[in-house]
């Protein structure tokens, strides 16, 4: 790690202190890896302690009564009661929420979890979930399966063009019927963070629930779960720089006691006989069959790398400054259509855009000829690239994090000039 | 890859595509769509006695897409519908990978260009959508 830890006020892109914790970066340094958005690069001290586990404490937890399981279960509770208080999920005075972290697959089986085993328990027919047009597949799929299924209704919470959320459409959506609020944090194809706080009140205030998803918050700022209102909290641990296969959903204590398991097997019963079962406590209840524990210690070691050593301020600070010289740079071009919001700080590392009569697809495979990644396609958001009514239902975006640097912003500000030249030879 | 994005003939078919226009009175017609690229495409056939002596295109999507549905109408045009069916298969053949011939190559003439698709999965889709379209027409005629 570097001697630069404590966060600059302006980040200095042009030197980049952690792409050596990188391993994929920096055994590719020419590659200007801008897809973070869809899965993070690893630093090696997740990676280490993924083998670590298997190395050192590789047992099955909780089931064993030998030493070696004891401290499987003890690593992996250790990573609960970081991730609750990460989450800001503390009780009255101070202690970690531990309890109340559900560890999933990923984000999708979080809010799947939620859609299937909680909103059947408040949702009837004629109420209504509200979500906004923004939400990737994840959080809009399993909500209009949960409306159907009660015959509820699914209401959109439409933004203005820049992505912003405008008050009065909270107020004309949610409503007395309105039993649930679900919605993204931070949009993945936008970039905008959205007023999940006067959502939650307006949900709150009619007492309905508020179902966060922050797939794409955790990566890049603080989140507290109290603050915001939520009711629910969901994220994959891999879009922060953790392993892929670890989802973390969190949930008000009382209603995640409420909720019956959505899979049911090993290690989620207290007890079984010939006819029945008696659940586990939460969060052992959700969590049936064996875990992906050493998945769960890198995702530990992963966010302490993070939240601990980098640093949300570091990360944000770094973040924006390599937005604005992007966006600058990108507009600079001439034939680069950018969407959201026109203000760079308000786009959490997330740079949607399309070059203009170049299908988003081609753009992608001759950056990749010059080593730049980035997405193109619908981003797993089609009602919102409809609504957008963008060409082709695609754009191309460019999702930064903090190991990014200056020369991965030329590298993609170069090859959309061979992109633009190749159409226009 | 690089080659196709870099090649006049293969990006004059995106860019002028001689064979993308609605046709007058067309025998056949079917449409395609890739959800993945949003491309959407019409192909349209005319055949007589077994020939397909017109074949045109409409719709829009990527220049993998658009050239691969150009390449084909020209490819097809004139042939009968039996060798259309055996150019198809040589094509889709190649797009996953397949071993083919040298004659195999030839026969497939420009379209052979797009035998690099192989390599990048997430354009297969693209490369394939006249092509199975295509294939739409004549196994209904089968």
């Amino acid at each position: 790690m570097s001697d630069t830890l404590t966060a600059p006020a302006a980040a200095d892109i042009d030197r980049n202190p952690y792409k050596a914790d990188f391993p994929l970066l920096a055994g590719n340094p020419n590659l200007a890896f801008l897809d973070s958005g869809a899965t993070a690069q690893r630093p090696a001290c997740a990676l280490d302690a993924q083998r670590r586990f298997y190395e050192t404490m590789n047992a099955n937890p909780l089931r064993g009564l030998y030493s070696l399981s004891v401290e499987a279960t003890e690593a992996i509770a250790a990573v609960r009661a970081q991730i609750a208080r990460l989450l800001g999920a503390v009780d009255e005075r101070g202690r970690a929420c531990a309890r109340d972290i559900v560890f999933t697959r990923n984000a999708s089986e979080s809010l799947n979890l939620v859609a299937k085993s909680f909103a059947p328990l408040v949702l009837g027919p004629g109420d209504e979930v509200a979500i906004t047009i923004m939400e990737h597949h994840s959080n809009l799929i399993p909500w209009q399966q949960a409306a159907a299924a009660a015959g509820a209704k699914l209401v959109y919470l439409y933004p203005a063009p820049d992505g912003t959320l405008p008050a009065d459409e909270i107020a004309a959506k949610i409503g007395p019927r309105t039993k649930i609020a679900a919605v993204g944090h931070v949009s993945n194809v936008m970039g905008v963070e959205n007023p999940v706080e006067q959502i939650g009140r307006a949900v709150h205030a009619h007492g309905g629930y508020l179902v966060v998803d922050g797939a794409q918050s955790v990566p890049h700022m603080a989140v507290d779960v109290a603050a915001l209102g939520a009711d629910f909290y969901a994220f994959s641990a891999h879009k922060a720089l953790g392993p892929m296969g670890i989802g973390v959903l969190w949930g008000r204590h009382e209603l995640l006691e409420r909720m019956p398991p959505m899979l049911t097997g090993g290690e989620m019963i207290d007890s079984v006989t010939e006819t029945g079962a008696v659940w586990a406590p939460v969060p052992e209840k959700f969590e049936a069959g064996t875990q992906d524990a050493a998945g769960i210690y890198a995702t530990g070691a992963a966010l302490s790398y993070l939240v601990d050593q980098v640093g949300y301020e570091a990360v944000a600070s770094r973040e924006r400054a390599l937005v604005r010289y992007a966006m600058d740079e990108l507009a600079g071009l001439g034939f680069v259509d950018l969407i959201g919001p026109a203000e760079a700080d308000r786009h959490h590392g997330v740079i949607s855009f399309n070059v203009r009569g170049v299908h988003p697809h081609d753009v992608a495979s001759i950056l990749d000829m010059d080593g730049v990644c980035i997405r193109a396609g619908h981003h797993c958001a089609q009602p919102l690239l409809a609504w957008l009514k963008v060409e082709n239902l695609a754009c191309c975006r460019a999702s930064l994090a903090f190991y990014n640097d200056r020369a991965d912003i030329d590298a993609l500000v170069a090859g959309l000039k061979t992109v633009w030249s190749t159409f226009h030879a | 890859m690089g080659n196709l994005y870099t090649s006049t003939t293969f990006m004059e078919h995106n860019s002028h595509p001689d064979y993308k226009y609605e046709m007058d009175s067309p025998t056949h017609e079917h449409d395609g769509i890739n959800p993945s690229c949003g491309d959407e495409l019409t192909l349209q056939l005319r055949v007589e006695d077994g020939v397909i002596e017109e074949a045109s295109f409409t719709g829009h999507g990527c220049a993998i897409s658009q050239a691969s549905a150009d390449i084909m109408a020209e490819l097809i045009t004139g042939e009968t519908v039996d060798e259309a069916r055996r150019l198809s298969a040589l094509f889709l053949a190649m797009i996953r990978g397949e071993e083919l011939t040298e004659e195999d190559f030839e026969d497939l003439d420009e379209a052979a260009q797009l035998r690099d698709i192989s390599h990048m999965p997430a354009r297969v889709k693209c490369a394939e959508l006249a092509w199975r379209t295509l294939d739409g027409i004549l196994d209904d005629k089968r």
